[in-house]
């Protein structure tokens, strides 16, 4: 069921994650890449102490567009498929989880790639 | 000595700039040659642009010039682009020897040092000296991705897209090289690559200090001291480090980088590259000398000499500068260049 | 000794003249972008559990994921992303949507230097790290994941 909650919430708490973000950039001049991975860690140290879960729960999309929810799909495959099917979905589990989200964006990239030309930016308004 | 006094020589004849669209906006638009419309110049990718822009920078400063291709015997030249490609493959077109040079964006006064002291030794005749930077290329080589999303610290700098050439020849013209000064590589120890002008500011205050103490002169014996690219921080810095040398920098003090950009253009500290003293010199500095209202200007272009790899390693950034003096000779007429070529015909 | 002290102090005082921005218009600009991309996000999640009633809440969030991607890729072709992200700071780069522009903008970039060598060479100089990271940390938590 549609409720407006859930996108207040979604939008508060996706704001304050990004909030947050920006002050370590503010504060340390973290670069993106940096960044990226550290939320990535976060949210698989989340899902590990299974904090993930209730979280999403509560925040909706506020917790799983964050990179935070990609790290715990990520750590939640690896660990479900390693208690499925022991060492072997150790390896397994963490891409098949995030599969769909990487394909597609190395195969947006790669057709994007080939139909656009990067422009100069526009620097001065 | 660092300092080089010529023997009256070496003239700069005549100068052409081009600028891209974003600085043909700001406060020198007047001053510019040529502004670009659309700064790909049609070419399919930005470091073919930059040749292109470099290219025609070089052969219209010497039709400008009055001189043929054919008259030029040297080209000084260099860009911020790996192995200074640009220029190279410029020089490969225009089929003159060539002569690389890098000190990242002190290189256009490098370029016209060197150029002044081969006319000066009286061994040759006509040089030209240019260099140029494209912002695409130089963001696409040192920092990110054109389209890639991310916030500049506000100590950032803006490469600016444009460049210029000076023709440099033994016929004479208003504006004479008196001295030249070759910079010591100085490192206070900034390893922020968003944070140029500080890491340059220190260079600049020694070449500064050098010049001025081996030609025994004041800061107010110029009308002009120009900085290359320390931008808005920089020059702070800079004027800072001169006081603490006990050397007060007035109102004579300007920075390209500064001058180039609009204070409303999202450029944070101001403008940089190579480009940037090269284009300001040889197009406001070039008509405020002819006209004489500088008599004296000391342009001071600044480089931070580090490369993506040093950084990234963590290594800090050494900064250069050198100097160029240029004086005003209004006894010499402008259509020295036809005389000459009479004397030559006779 | 002389001359550490000496880069020392000016480090010092560079850091003093570094104009202090005020902190509060980025964090705000990020929290509003990153919150506004998180509610397309739960209005795509919305969107696809009514059209498909079957799938599984996991499911619907990659479906969701997946469609954000694939926008953030094609605004970054278009050259929209990368203002978005010069406005709106980390707000652009922590939701899903950085790691998608932080793979298309090489791969646009670099397109100059050919199929192989460019776009799909340069592809990850930026988001490489995130997926090494992603899996060797998704292994480090199967491993804890085995014993608990």
């Amino acid at each position: 069921m549609i409720s407006v909650w859930d996108y207040v919430i979604s939008f508060l708490v996706g704001g304050f994650i990004c909030f947050l973000a920006q002050i370590l950039v503010i504060r340390t001049k973290i670069t993106t890449a940096r960044i990226l991975v550290l939320f990535l860690i976060i949210g698989m140290i989340l899902e590990v102490f299974n904090v993930y879960a209730p979280f999403k729960e509560f925040a909706k999309a506020g917790a799983s567009v964050p990179i935070i929810g990609f790290g715990a799909s990520l750590a939640r495959g690896a660990i479900m498929a390693a208690k499925e099917y022991g060492v072997i979905g150790i390896f397994t589990g963490g891409l098949t989880a995030a599969a769909g989200g990487i394909s597609m964006a190395i195969f947006a990239s790669f057709i994007v790639a080939l139909i656009f030309n990067s422009k100069t930016k526009r620097g001065g308004h | 000595m660092q300092t080089i006094k010529l023997k009256k020589k070496a003239y700069l004849l005549e100068g052409y700039s081009i600028v891209g669209p974003l600085e043909g906006k700001g406060p020198l638009k007047d001053y510019f040659d040529y502004i670009l419309k659309d700064d790909t110049l049609k070419e399919s990718s930005f470091e073919k642009s930059e040749r292109k822009l470099l290219q025609d920078i070089v052969i219209e400063a010497i039709n400008k010039s009055g001189l043929k291709i054919s008259d030029i015997d040297f080209f000084f030249g260099g860009d911020l682009l790996n192995q200074i490609v640009s220029s190279s493959y410029t020089a490969r077109e225009l089929n003159l020897p060539f002569i690389g040079l890098y000190s990242a964006c002190a290189t256009m006064a490098e370029a016209l040092a060197l150029s002044a002291l081969f006319i000066d030794c009286g061994l040759c005749n006509n040089v030209v000296a240019a260099t140029c930077t494209h912002f695409s290329s130089a963001e696409r080589q040192y920092r990110f991705p054109l389209e890639f999303a991310n916030q500049r610290p506000p100590t950032a700098q803006w490469t600016i897209t444009g460049g210029g050439a000076s023709i440099i020849s033994n016929i004479k013209s208003k504006i004479r090289i008196n001295a030249v000064t070759f910079g010591k590589v100085i490192d206070y120890g900034i390893s922020d690559i968003n944070n140029m002008g500080a890491a340059m500011a220190p260079a600049a205050c020694d070449t500064i200090k050098a010049h001025l103490s081996n030609m025994k002169k004041k800061v107010s014996d110029y009308d002009l001291i120009l900085t290359g690219d320390l931008g808005k921080l920089g020059s702070e810095i800079l004027i800072d480090l001169m006081e603490h040398e006990k050397i007060i920098m007035g109102k004579n003090y300007a920075d390209c980088g500064c001058m180039i950009f609009d204070k409303t253009m999202r450029v944070f500290m101001g403008g940089s590259g190579a480009g940037c003293s090269a284009s300001v010199l040889n197009s406001y500095v070039l008509y405020k000398m002819k006209k004489g209202d500088f008599k004296r200007v000391l342009l001071v272009s600044t480089g931070a000499l580090m490369s993506t790899t040093t950084s990234q390693q963590g290594e800090t950034i050494p900064g250069i500068a050198h100097a160029v003096e240029l004086v005003y000779e209004p006894e010499n007429t402008k259509n020295s260049v036809a005389k000459s070529k009479q004397k030559k015909d006779v | 000794m002389d001359k550490n002290k000496r880069n020392q102090n000016y480090n010092l005082y560079v850091e003093s003249k570094v104009p202090k921005t005020k902190a509060w218009p980025s964090l705000f600009k990020a929290f509003l972008v990153g919150g506004i991309i998180c509610a397309i996000g739960q209005g795509l999640f919305d969107l696809y559990s009514y059209l498909f009633p079957n799938l599984a809440e996991s499911e619907v969030t990659t479906c969701m994921l997946m469609t954000i991607i694939f926008i953030t890729c094609l605004l970054t072709g278009i050259g929209i992303y990368d203002v978005v992200g010069a406005w709106g700071g980390a707000g652009s780069v922590i939701p899903i949507t950085g790691f998608s522009n932080s793979i298309s903008s090489p791969a646009v970039e670099f397109k100059k230097e050919g199929i192989i060598y460019g776009i799909c060479v340069k592809m990850f100089t930026i988001a490489g790290p995130v997926i090494v990271c992603g899996v060797v940390g998704s292994i480090v938590c199967g491993f804890v994941g085995l014993f608990i």
